[in-house]
C-alpha cells in the first residue's frame, strides 16, 4: 500500500519513498518480464548487454527499444529505424504535457524538470498521475525521480538477467524468453486500445506489417504505421461525421 | 583506431537512431506543455500510427522469428499467441495471466513439436 511521506520529510527520504513505491507497484512485474524478454532479444540480434543497459537509460521506452533492436538486427536502414522509433515515440509528448502541471509551481527551476521529463514513460506516467496529487507540491519532483529510478533500475537489472539467461539456455528455453516480448506487447497494446480507432490500428498493423514484410516492401514498419494508423484515424473521423 | 571505432559504432547508432528520435518528443512536450490534451486530433492520429507500428513489430517477431525462437515451429508460435490473448480476455483482462498462458503453451508446443 502506498504511504504518503511525512510533509516535513527531506528530499532523500521522499526520493526513497518513490523508489519503494516503484518496487511494490504492478509495473515492477511488467518491467521485469518485459526487460527479461528484451535482454534475450538483444542477445539474439547480436547487441551487447552494456549496449542494452545504456539504451534502457537513454531511450527509456520499451517499444522504441524493441523497434531499434529488431529492425537494426534484421538489417533495416538507419533512417528507417530512426523514423520508426520517432513515430512510436510521439505518444511521449502529450504525456509530458499532462505531467508537467502536476510537478511545477511558480518557484520550480527549469533544470529540476529535465530529469522527470526524460523519465516520462507509460509506467511512470500512469503511476505519477495517480500518486502525485496526493503529495505536497514541494515533494513531487523528488518522489517522481525516485519512482522512475526504481523502474529504470528494474529494467536495467532484468535486461542483464535476460541477456545472460538467453546466452546460457538451450534453444527451447531461450526461445520462450524471446517470446515474452511479442506476447506481453500484444496483450498490453490490446489493453491500452480502448477506443475503436486504436483497436482498428492494432488489427491493421498486425495484418499489414507481415504482408508488407513478406512482399519485401522497403521501410515496411514505417509504412505500416503511417498507412494503418491513418486509415484507422480516417475511419474514426468518418464515423464521427456520420453520427 | 578502427578497432576503437568499431567498438563505439553501436553506441553512436544508439544515440542517433534510438535516443535522439525518441527524446525529441519529450523535449517538444516540455516546450509545448500547454494547449495539447489527450483528445486533440493530432494526438489521436499519432496514437493510431504508434499502435500500428507496434502491432507490425509484434507480428513480425512472431511470424518471422529469428534465432532461438525460430527453432519453435510457426504454428506453435501463432497458437501460443492466440491462446495467450484468449486467456487475457477470459481471466479478468490480466496481462500477467495472458503472458503466462501464452508462454506455457509455447513451451509445451515446443517440447512436443520442436526441432
Amino acid at each position: 500500500m502506498f504511504k504518503i511521506p511525512d510533509p516535513q520529510a527531506t528530499g532523500a527520504a521522499v526520493f526513497f519513498a518513490g523508489v519503494k513505491s516503484a518496487c511494490t507497484s504492478v509495473f515492477f512485474l511488467v518491467l521485469f518480464g518485459t526487460y527479461i524478454g528484451m535482454g534475450a532479444l538483444a542477445h539474439d540480434f547480436g547487441f551487447s548487454s552494456w549496449w542494452l543497459a545504456l539504451s534502457s537509460v537513454l531511450v527509456w521506452a520499451a517499444p522504441a527499444q524493441v523497434i531499434i533492436i529488431s529492425s537494426l538486427g534484421t538489417g533495416a536502414s538507419l533512417i528507417e529505424a530512426a523514423v520508426a522509433v520517432s513515430l512510436s515515440a510521439i505518444r511521449l509528448m502529450p504525456m509530458v504535457v499532462t505531467l508537467l502541471p502536476l510537478l511545477r509551481d511558480e518557484k520550480t527551476r527549469t533544470r529540476d524538470l529535465l530529469l522527470p521529463v526524460h523519465f516520462t514513460s507509460v509506467s511512470m506516467w500512469v503511476e505519477s498521475l495517480r500518486m502525485l496529487p496526493l503529495l505536497p507540491r514541494g515533494q513531487r519532483i523528488a518522489f517522481c525521480n525516485g519512482l522512475s529510478t526504481g523502474y529504470m533500475g528494474t529494467a536495467v537489472v532484468s535486461g542483464f538477467a535476460g541477456f545472460y539467461l538467453a546466452a546460457g539456455l538451450p534453444d527451447l528455453y531461450a526461445g520462450t524468453l524471446l517470446f515474452i516480448t511479442p506476447m506481453s506487447f500484444l496483450i498490453s497494446t490490446v489493453r491500452n486500445a480502448r477506443l475503436m480507432v486504436d483497436r482498428l490500428a492494432l488489427v491493421l498493423g498486425l495484418v499489414l506489417g507481415p504482408v508488407l514484410a513478406a512482399n519485401h516492401v522497403g521501410l515496411d514498419i514505417m509504412w505500416t504505421g503511417i498507412v494503418g494508423g491513418t486509415v484507422a484515424y480516417g475511419v474514426h473521423r468518418l464515423r464521427e461525421a456520420m453520427r | 583506431m578502427s578497432a576503437v571505432l568499431n567498438e563505439l559504432w553501436p553506441y553512436f547508432i544508439l544515440v542517433m537512431v534510438g535516443f535522439l528520435p525518441n527524446e525529441v518528443w519529450r523535449a517538444l512536450g516540455f516546450v509545448a506543455a500547454r494547449g495539447l490534451n489527450e483528445d486533440s486530433e493530432i494526438v489521436v492520429w499519432s496514437r493510431a500510427v504508434a499502435t500500428a507500428i507496434l502491432a507490425a513489430v509484434i507480428a513480425k517477431l512472431i511470424l518471422f522469428s529469428s534465432g532461438a525462437l525460430a527453432t519453435i515451429p510457426l504454428p506453435v508460435r501463432v497458437s501460443a499467441a492466440v491462446l495467450g490473448f484468449l486467456a487475457f480476455l477470459a481471466i479478468r483482462r490480466s496481462v500477467f495471466a495472458g503472458v503466462i498462458v501464452g508462454e506455457a503453451a509455447l513451451l509445451l508446443g515446443g517440447m512436443l513439436f520442436g526441432k
